[in-house]
């Protein structure tokens, strides 16, 4: 179970000659991701960690009935492999690249309007259900199985809040880095959604940032609409208005999207905000043993 | 990235978005001829920051005689100008707008942006025209108007009409700004911006429609595409370190504090300041090195940590993921080897093989380093030091 992937899950790895990509196509492999093709315009035909790569992804899909794709192209032509997957129909598309214009990106998300395919990213680590299977750059070997759902617009902090979890003997379900652009192909919504009907998931925790008001509108919905209890964090305390940090997102403009605005529309909610992001785990857990489930999110 | 509201006018003039006459000067002799090119009763003499609130904080003068005119640029430049965008360190004057003066009848206000709730380009249009509009939105939302534009077909001119209709201009005024609305969202969309903005526009008491103001920001990851808007850098309009950093690779952002952070990962390195100061410390910086942690990589980023003697300790927080901590202890004993640094470097490290990492610190004996076991111990570590340094 766990959402958006699963062991049945057959990956595609777009761009998958270049050396990021191989790096991370072995350590996909190596966690038991069933990487099916590879696609890199021009290298159809060979075959890379025994993988084989094919020149389009219409032509990947046909021939070995994959069902989702990973990208790890360069930001130039990024955009236009995320069309291309989305084109063929894949039910989910992982972009691991940063750094794609913004007006490639609205392109994008207006191409994805009335289509199935469900678009993670761009500038995200990826996605994992735990011991099913890992697509994107989301490290294997921190993570326990269990029942807390994680969304995060950050790679890093995302691997501290497994991290900080699997070491208290809180397992997670699925691992969701939705990535810090400002357009994205999937936000904190949709993810809840997916959270709130999974039934492996009894409880989520969202790691949000400054900039733009993504995790207000969440707020919102999970006050109306969730039925797990969720915990949260936000970065960007300190961050000075009008400066970008490090993610594309990570900005407050306008007057807009600063960590306070965030954490009060959370609290306003009934959600825990944890205090730094070494209390990530701590929050999760107090949070856990007021909805009276920790017992059966603890294993061990 | 930004650009100086002058350059801006001479984009939107070549895309035919009407803006008063006007030229750049660097001192009062070009001021001088510039306003008598210019021949006109009244000229703006208007400095040239990279930052909003010039006009309250006496940036932008009104001269009635070329006399005037080199009075107020003998003023304007090298004066330190402190607006409410600039922080109050404020920004060097190093250039003017020389401009022709115009009757204004009535400022509107106008600008197009990406709405990440919409994932769209929009156009926001305001009779409330010179006044903030974050704070219109706020006290009078009902005076916001705003159009949203598919990607595939672009603005319509009858949402240009829709929208000069509704900011209540007269009929005969409809088509001239609706053109100029289209002009601006072409600007918009072929130089990749990220930010449009014209506050005021102005409506003459000759009937035009003109920019009087022009302020553009650019999508970084899209000046690739764009050599000649980043030709437009002004490199005194960014911060030293910040600038080197950039150049260097690394994701700096000049926070002015004490305590120096150097991090794997934005969020981690957003996180970091956070905890800094959570303990009472002042950060110095958000610092991203990445997360292949070489030894040179480290150097560098120490080294623009510590230049200018601001630091006076440095928490490194890394998380190893993919990257072992190990590879990164070396990065770091290897790299304060290098340096000789004297002022206190609290490490942290954690995740993939961060028994042999800390290992490898502890082995490496460095008397100014020192391990933690956690980020909490970090922060507050590092914040006891500088402290009583």
């Amino acid at each position: 179970m766990g959402i958006f992937i699963d062991k049945n899950t057959k990956v595609i790895v777009q761009g998958i000659t270049g050396k990021q990509a191989l790096f991370h196509t072995k350590n996909m492999l190596n966690y038991g991701t069933n990487i099916v093709a590879g696609v890199t315009p021009g290298k159809g035909g060979q075959t890379v960690e025994g993988v084989p790569v094919f020149n389009t992804v219409e032509e990947a899909k046909a021939k070995t009935n994959a069902n989702a794709s990973v990208i790890f192209v360069p930001a130039k032509f990024a955009a236009d492999s995320i069309l291309e997957a989305v084109n063929s129909e894949l039910d989910v598309v992982v972009c691991i690249t940063e750094h794609i214009p913004v007006q490639d990106m609205v392109k994008v998300r207006h191409y994805l309007k009335g289509k199935k395919t469900r678009v993670i990213g761009p500038n995200c680590p990826g996605l994992m259900t735990t011991d099913e299977c890992n697509i994107g750059i989301i490290p294997g070997t921190i993570h326990k199985k269990g029942h807390i759902g994680i969304i995060s617009r950050s790679g890093t902090l995302t691997y501290e809040a497994m991290y900080q979890m699997s070491n208290a003997g809180i397992g997670q379900s699925s691992i969701i880095g939705i990535g810090g652009d400002p357009i994205k192909g999937t936000d904190f919504l949709d993810v809840l959604e997916a959270f709130n009907a999974d039934d492996e998931t009894k409880a989520v925790l969202m790691i949000g940032e400054i900039g733009g008001n993504a995790e207000e509108d969440a707020a919102a919905w999970i006050k109306a609409n969730m039925k797990k209890p969720v915990a949260a964090f936000i970065s960007g305390r300190q961050a000075p208005p009008g400066k970008r940090m490090g993610h594309a997102g990570a900005i407050i403009s306008g007057g807009k999207g600063s960590a306070a605005d965030k954490i009060k529309a959370l609290n306003a909610a009934g959600i825990e905000v944890a205090d730094t992001v070494a209390h990530m785990g701590e929050t999760m857990i107090d949070t856990l043993k007021r909805a009276g489930i920790y017992d059966e999110c603890h294993n061990g | 990235m930004n650009i100086h509201e002058y350059q801006g006018k001479e984009i939107f003039r070549s895309y035919g978005v009407n803006v008063p006459e006007g030229k750049p000067v660097f001192s009062p002799e070009e001021a001088v001829k510039a306003a008598k090119d210019l021949a006109q009763d009244v000229i703006v003499v208007k400095a040239q920051i990279h930052a909003g609130g010039r006009g309250k904080a006496g940036g932008v003068k009104i001269a009635k005689s070329v006399d005037e005119v080199e009075i107020y640029a003998k003023e304007l430049l090298g004066k330190v100008l402190v607006t409410k965008q600039t922080g109050p360190a404020g920004k060097k004057v190093n250039r003017l707008l020389i401009e022709s003066g115009c009757n204004i009848d009535k400022e509107l206000y106008l600008s197009l942006t990406v709405d990440r709730a919409t994932a769209q380009i929009v156009m926001i249009g305001s009779e409330a025209g010179g006044m903030e509009i974050e704070e219109v939105a706020e006290s009078a939302p009902e005076k916001i108007i705003k159009e949203y534009i598919d990607p595939f077909i672009g603005l319509t001119a009858f949402q240009a009409r829709r929208m000069a209709f509704k900011l209540n201009m007269e009929a005969g005024l409809i088509n001239k700004a609706a053109a100029l609305m289209m002009n601006l969202y072409k600007v918009f969309v072929e130089k990749d911006c990220s930010l449009v903005e014209i506050n005021p526009l102005v409506i003459t008491k000759d009937k035009d429609v003109m920019a009087l103001d022009a302020k553009l920001n650019f999508d970084d990851s899209a000046l690739y595409r764009h050599a000649d808007i980043t030709a437009l850098r002004d490199e005194t309009e960014e911060d030293p370190k910040e600038r080197e950093a950039a150049l260097l690779g690394l994701n700096y952002v000049n926070l002015g504090g004490n305590v120096a952070c150097m991090v794997n990962g934005a969020g981690l390195a957003m996180a970091t300041v956070d905890i800094i100061k959570h303990y009472g410390g002042e950060p110095a910086n958000f610092l991203d090195v990445g997360g292949q942690g070489s030894a040179e990589d480290d150097a560098k980023a120490f080294k623009i940590m510590t230049a200018d003697g601001q630091a006076k300790g440095i928490f490194v927080n890394i998380f190893g993921g993919i990257n072992k901590c190990d590879i990164i202890a070396e990065g770091i004993v290897e790299a304060n080897k290098m340096l000789g640094l004297k002022i206190p470097i609290v490490v942290r490290l954690d995740g993939t093989n961060f028994k042999e990492g800390r290992e490898i610190l502890q082995k490496a004996n460095i008397p100014n380093l020192i391990m933690v076991e956690s980020m909490t111990e970090g922060a507050k570590k590092v914040v006891e030091l500088v402290k009583n340094a």
